[in-house]
């Protein structure tokens, strides 16, 4: 049981980021639940790499027989961190030209394109 | 020269990477060689390109693995591979070409089309940033690094729709594409992570060789299809397509469409590379059939009663990738039954691909077409347009060479990939195929309105003194259609030489599990 | 043969219908030049004559996009009403659908 905790707060965590970004209309709110959701992933991805009583993987002066924690899932999370990141800032900064040129920053005033 | 040829895919990604980090320096210290330069770099990101595909296409699947000793021995490590890697096979090098052959074009054009307008340095950078994500993810054989390209292609993709503001609606139709690919984006790689946390492995050909129909398999597989069909902009996750790809700059709209085929690439490439045949192919392949022809039906209808040019362009876009789901899906559904897909699964699938590239090819050249109409009348609205035939002349030949095509009239390229799509999918299900031919006869009639209220009708006296394109943005369409009339003049030449290997790439699993992993896996 | 196009049930030779349209057209050609030339640029003969009214302003001869395809659009009526509010161009929809695409294709995988 205590070993699932960390998956079932990561579907939790989905479950939140989903239901904010499906329910509010505030766009600032809706960048918010993507970088819940982008938390959720890479705590998945960090809990996926790890081993009961795992060490740091560095092999040079590592203890013989000792397990090792997955290093390449913990190289996903750094990347997937950058690339939040960016994406997080990237529509941040498109949503102050939205509010500069609309005078909104509500997803439901914001559909000039549709149809 | 030997060193350049060896490390051709390390050379997809650095060229453009390089070139595009080196454009500010250079816009910065030495404006006047900023648009050669741009021109020399996707000149050679697209020539590596196609001496990669060609080099595939000689001597089968490329294997490159970065910063290992011998750059093709993939399965150090006791097995399992864990290096970062290229693996080129038929699909990817076509899909390459494809690429090649429209980032080329299309920077031709940028650069006159983009003369008079402002923050240009940033603009090509993020353009050379787009084509080394779309080449990143049709040449990679690691799942993590596809999700990394992913999403270089998604964040420069979105900035590049957003670069001319037009009063906030060219910012809303990106954030609307960021928003939806970035949920998508982190779903591929929360399904990649489902597979890492099984296999212990990001390699591709190593997954598909362990691969099994678990309940955690089949969550990663929907959300795959789900993800990457939105980025591909299938309905119904289609929405953000036609708004981004209508207030885009003109030019970039047609590498969108190639960026968009790249999601395209990935969902083929997960379902018959890393799922093949270990997964109910019948529902799957079904599942991929109806999401094609939801695609074609609504995205042709809603493009009939569009009023603004280039989102009706958009929908079609949306409708024609339901062609290719159609064609590869019904291969797909008959992958299990060797005597069907030799009767016409096989056909289907060489359909399908086909219709990748014309698409790639005849969607450019309407959308620089139209680009152009807009660069010379500041227009978009077909209310307002008309009679631009007598201004405009090589515009206008382009476009109807480009409509004809997409309506797919014989003897241009659409035609020769629709016919191979009708036949085939008849001998799967008449009934899909009916229905194919229904979309295309409104996709006919859908650009008999853009082509008569844009070219047709007098001399109207607000367009009296429009002028024809500079020459540059003429050169980027006629690269185009030379390649519309060369494969709809040569069909089967090219169906022999690039569509078939790809769809031989798709179709065998097996040897592309062994060209990463070696025979003795 | 050079051209051919194997689509499963039969071939597909651009050059044969190349061949095939050219001859056509020869044929066409033969017959118009056949007729009497009459034409002459530059004179009343040129302009359109309808029922002796002054031809209207350019502008507004010129159909536009816009009254193009009206009869099909009303004829599906009820199929655009309800397809047209769905592109509502709120991101949010944009999103449930993916969610419902995702929890769709699921249930139908796992049933069948």
């Amino acid at each position: 049981m205590i070993a699932n905790l960390p998956f079932i707060a990561i579907a939790l965590l989905i479950g939140i980021a989903f239901a904010i970004i499906l329910l509010k209309k505030n766009m600032i709110k809706m960048v918010m639940g993507i970088g819940i959701m982008e938390s959720a992933v890479n705590l998945f991805l960090i809990t996926i790499g790890y081993r009961e009583e795992g060490i740091a993987p560095i092999f040079t002066s590592a203890p013989e027989g000792s397990v090792m924690v997955l290093p390449t899932v913990q190289a996903l999370t750094l990347t997937n961190i950058v690339i939040g990141v960016a994406a997080t800032a990237l529509m941040i900064s498109m949503i102050m030209i939205i509010y500069k040129k609309y005078g909104t920053i509500n997803s439901d005033k914001m559909r000039r394109l549709k149809e | 020269m030997n060193l350049l040829l060896d490390n051709l895919p390390a050379l997809l990604i650095a060229v453009p990477l390089l070139g595009a980090f080196l454009v500010p320096v250079i816009g910065r210290f030495l404006p006047k060689i900023r648009d050669a330069w741009i021109i020399l770099v996707s000149f050679l990101a697209s020539l590596a390109a196609v001496i990669t595909a060609a080099a595939v296409f000689l001597k089968g699947t490329l294997v490159y693995v970065f910063g290992a000793a011998a750059v093709s021995s993939a399965a150090d490590s006791g097995g399992i591979p864990f290096r970062i890697i290229f693996t080129i096979d038929g699909f990817g090098a076509f899909m390459l070409l494809s690429a090649a052959i429209v980032s080329f074009a299309v920077v031709l054009y940028l650069v006159a089309s983009q003369k008079e307008r402002s923050g240009k340095s940033e603009f090509y950078a993020l353009y050379l940033l787009l084509t080394a994500g779309i080449f990143g993810m049709v040449s990679t054989g690691d799942l993590f690094n596809f999700f990394v390209f992913l999403e270089i292609n998604t964040l420069a993709g979105a900035a590049l729709v957003s670069y001319h503001r037009k009063g906030g609606i060219a910012v809303e139709g990106a954030i609307k594409y960021l928003i939806v690919n970035t949920v998508g984006g982190l779903m591929v790689l929360f399904s990649i992570g489902l597979l890492y946390a099984q296999y212990n492995s990001l390699n591709m050909a190593f997954l598909a060789s362990q691969m099994t129909w678990t309940t955690l398999n089949i969550v990663a597989l929907v959300l795959f299809i789900t993800a990457l069909g939105m980025k591909a902009g299938a309905v119904p996750f289609h929405f953000a397509t036609p708004d981004a790809y209508s207030v885009a700059p003109s030019g970039i709209t047609a590498v969108m469409v190639v960026a968009s085929q790249a999601g395209l690439y990935g969902l083929f490439r997960v379902l018959f590379t890393l799922y093949g045949g270990s997964i109910n192919t019948v529902t799957i392949g079904w599942v991929i059939i109806i999401l094609g022809i939801l695609s074609m039906v609504i995205g042709v209808t809603m493009a009939l009663p569009q009023k603004d040019i280039k989102r009706l362009l958009a929908y079609h876009a949306v409708s024609q990738t339901g062609y290719m789901l159609l064609g590869v899906g019904v291969a797909f559904a008959v992958l299990g039954d060797p005597a069907a897909t030799a009767a016409f699964g096989q056909t289907a699938m060489e359909g399908g691909l086909f219709h990748i590239i014309n698409h790639a090819l005849y969607k450019g050249l309407l959308f620089l077409a139209v680009g152009a109409v807009i660069y010379r009348t500041g227009v978009w609205s077909l209310n307002k347009l008309g009679g631009l035939g007598h201004n405009m002349k090589w515009t206008m030949v382009f476009f109807l060479i480009g409509a004809l095509a997409i309506a797919g009239i014989p003897p241009f390229n659409g035609f020769a990939s629709k016919l191979m799509i009708y036949e085939s999918v008849f001998a799967f299900n008449p009934a899909l195929s009916i229905i194919a031919m229904v979309v295309s006869i409104l996709t006919l009639a859908s650009f008999m309105k853009v082509f008569h209220s844009v070219f047709m009708g007098p001399r109207l006296p607000e367009y009296e003194n429009v002028k024809e394109v500079p020459k540059l943005m003429i050169a980027g369409m006629i690269i185009l259609t030379i390649f519309v009339i060369g494969f709809g003049l040569v069909p089967d030449l090219v169906v022999d030489s690039i569509v078939s290997p790809a769809a031989a790439a798709l179709l065998n699993q097996g040897s592309y599990i062994t060209a990463v992993l070696g025979g003795g896996l | 043969m050079i051209g051919d196009l194997i689509t499963g049930y039969g071939f597909w030779n651009p050059l044969i219908w190349i061949i095939v349209m050219a001859t056509g057209l020869l044929f066409a050609w033969l017959i118009w030049r056949c007729g009497e030339s009459g034409y002459d640029k530059g004179t009343e003969q040129t302009k359109p004559y309808l029922s002796g009214n002054d031809e209207p302003p350019k502008s507004d001869v010129h159909i536009r996009g816009g009254n193009m395809y009206w009869g099909f659009t009303h004829a599906l009526k009820g199929y655009y009403d309800k397809l047209i509010p769905l592109h509502s161009g709120v991101v949010n929809d944009y999103l449930t659908w993916f969610v419902i695409g995702v929890i769709v294709i699921f249930v139908v995988v796992m049933v069948i």
